[in-house]
């Protein structure tokens, strides 16, 4: 690890006070909070920054259901919201998505809020033996599209960058329309986490919209009959503790046999948590034909585009998608 | 306290410690997005600095300790406080050796800061067994022989200590997924499942 100084400031408005840059990958002050994904990004060299401000005892750790939804604080850890019986009951999706994700230590320690900020497993992006990484050392280029792109996406890319997003639980959040709420000096803001992260464009280090100074206090969910019918699709190397080559959440309101309304994303294939909202509106009104959902399914390889070892993931998704909606349509 | 007074604070505390490697348009939001060209890794030459006092509590014993920022709980636990049965496999989270408890909950010693965890009761393998008996779940390591080399063990033991504890052990296929936050590179799991199998059925009777 790089020197840092450590700050451990005592309320929210303290460490706000220090101005950390949380979405960006050359930030000279940074937040850390469960720090599971900061502490081996230190470890490896791939962040330097020089002032640490710790978010421990600092950010809410509650998990409260109100009459519109679900408000999670953002330091509750990934164990504490699987667990909860009004995210298991009324978001199961949620509660499945991060029990697949990382392995039960982690999941002790990390935070719903750090989770949605962690970093791409891309392997140039993560090894600093590598020069090339726009995300990394903005301006290298990109080692990904000509080098070993099995994990890398094939949705949101752009010429400098191709690393997919890695949080599971996004991938969740994206389907069931959840909110981010940021603190900052100037108060509070929500945006919906369709809007969070940035693509990456010709600003790859840039991921999501936060500004200086501004933290993730809260996810809200908004309460819909739809949370209930869902399932989470994780496609992956070995059985267990590993991101997702490909993941499909759905999540779906039915009436009777037919899709009154799905909602669909994808993990593991875009440069962010991916809605597919062409495939929803092919669902619409749709039976649970096979054919049909396959028919619908396709239309997310619109937008694709292989870069050789991840062309696999095209074909992938759309079979990801097609298992969700069975299991969440009670067809499978 | 006003946003005013947190901000001065702030500076006064962060320029202590840094001297002037900091420019002030790190410490305000508005300025920070005008210098945005300029802030980055290179930005700030790191000062020399000094260690942080890091009071932790390991194994119901409390410990003073002056330490580096940089330093994680499992560097700590072995070059500050000599417990060295918390094993470093990969430093990276990916293997599980570092497995100890922190108030009752097993996390990987290699991924927390050590300054972090303070106010944490956290629980090493040195502070498992009850004098010279064994923990149940050590002893049914041995007895069906739950490894080999046995350089995952005893961040093996320490998560099945909070997996029997946690109630995930109904099936073995159950064991495993709960389990799988830990490598076994000499390929002991059937023993490692049924050792803590053994426990769990002990602890139940």
């Amino acid at each position: 690890m790089h020197p840092f100084t450590l700050q451990r400031p005592a309320d929210l408005a303290q460490a706000i006070a220090f101005g950390a840059h949380a979405g960006r990958n050359d930030a000279a002050i940074e937040y850390i909070a469960g720090g599971t994904d900061m502490v081996q990004l230190l470890q490896e060299h791939v962040r330097r920054p020089t002032v640490i401000v710790s978010l421990r005892k600092v950010l809410d750790t509650s998990i409260e259901m109100g009459p519109s939804g679900l408000r999670i604080g953002a330091g509750a850890t990934m164990a504490e919201v699987a667990a909860h019986s009004d995210v298991a009951q009324q978001f199961p999706l949620v509660s499945q998505a991060l029990l697949n994700s990382a392995s039960p230590q982690v999941r002790n320690q990390a935070t719903i809020g750090g989770n949605i900020l962690q970093r791409t497993r891309c392997p140039y992006f993560r090894d600093i033996g590598y020069a090339s990484c726009n995300k990394r050392a903005p301006g290298t280029g990109c080692a990904a599209i000509h080098g070993e792109n099995r994990w890398n996406a094939v949705l949101g890319t752009s010429d400098h960058c191709i690393a997919a997003h890695a949080s599971d639980l996004a991938v969740a959040l994206a389907a069931l329309e959840a909110s981010v709420e940021i603190g900052s000096s100037h108060g509070r803001r929500s945006i919906p986490i369709a809007d969070f992260h940035r693509l990456p464009g010709d600003t790859p280090h840039i991921e999501t919209i936060l500004e200086p100074g501004e933290v993730v206090t809260a996810i809200t969910l908004p309460k819909d009959s739809a949370s209930l019918r869902s399932h989470y699709v994780k496609v992956r190397e070995r059985a267990s503790f590993e991101f997702a080559l490909t993941a499909a959440a759905v999540a779906l309101d039915m009436d009777g046999a037919t899709i009154r309304r799905a909602r669909v994303a994808l993990g593991g294939v875009g440069t962010k948590p991916w809605r597919v909202r062409q495939v929803e509106q092919a669902l619409t009104g749709a039976s649970l034909d096979r054919a049909g959902i396959v028919r619908a399914a396709a239309l997310a390889a619109n937008e694709a585009k292989g870069y050789g070892g991840n062309d696999f993931k095209i074909q992938l998704m759309q079979r990801a998608i097609v298992r969700g909606i069975e299991i969440a349509g009670g067809k499978a | 306290m006003t946003s005013f007074d947190a901000n001065r604070r702030a500076l006064l505390k962060l320029s202590a410690l840094t001297g002037s490697a900091l420019a002030l348009s790190e410490l305000w939001p508005e300025s920070a997005m005008a210098a945005e060209s300029t802030s980055g890794p290179a930005a700030g030459v790191a000062s020399p600095l000094s260690p942080i006092d890091v009071a932790l509590r390991v194994n119901g014993r409390e410990h003073r300790l002056a330490l580096d920022a940089r330093t994680t709980l499992l560097d700590a636990l072995r070059e500050h406080l000599h417990l060295t049965g918390s094993k470093k496999g990969c430093g990276l989270g990916q293997c599980g050796a570092c497995t100890v408890l922190i108030d009752g909950k097993r996390m990987k010693s290699c991924l927390q800061l050590a300054a972090l965890v303070e106010g944490g009761e956290i629980q090493t393998i040195e502070g498992l067994a009850n004098g010279e008996e064994l923990h149940p779940l050590q002893a049914a390591f041995v007895e069906r022989d739950g490894f080999q080399c046995g350089y995952c063990t005893s961040g093996q033991i320490m998560s099945g200590v909070a997996c029997i504890r946690e109630g995930h052990t109904r099936s073995a296929a159950e064991i495993r997924e709960w389990m799988s936050g830990n490598l076994c590179r000499c390929g002991a799991y059937d023993h490692i499942v049924a050792a803590i199998q053994d426990a769990a059925a002990r602890k139940g009777a």
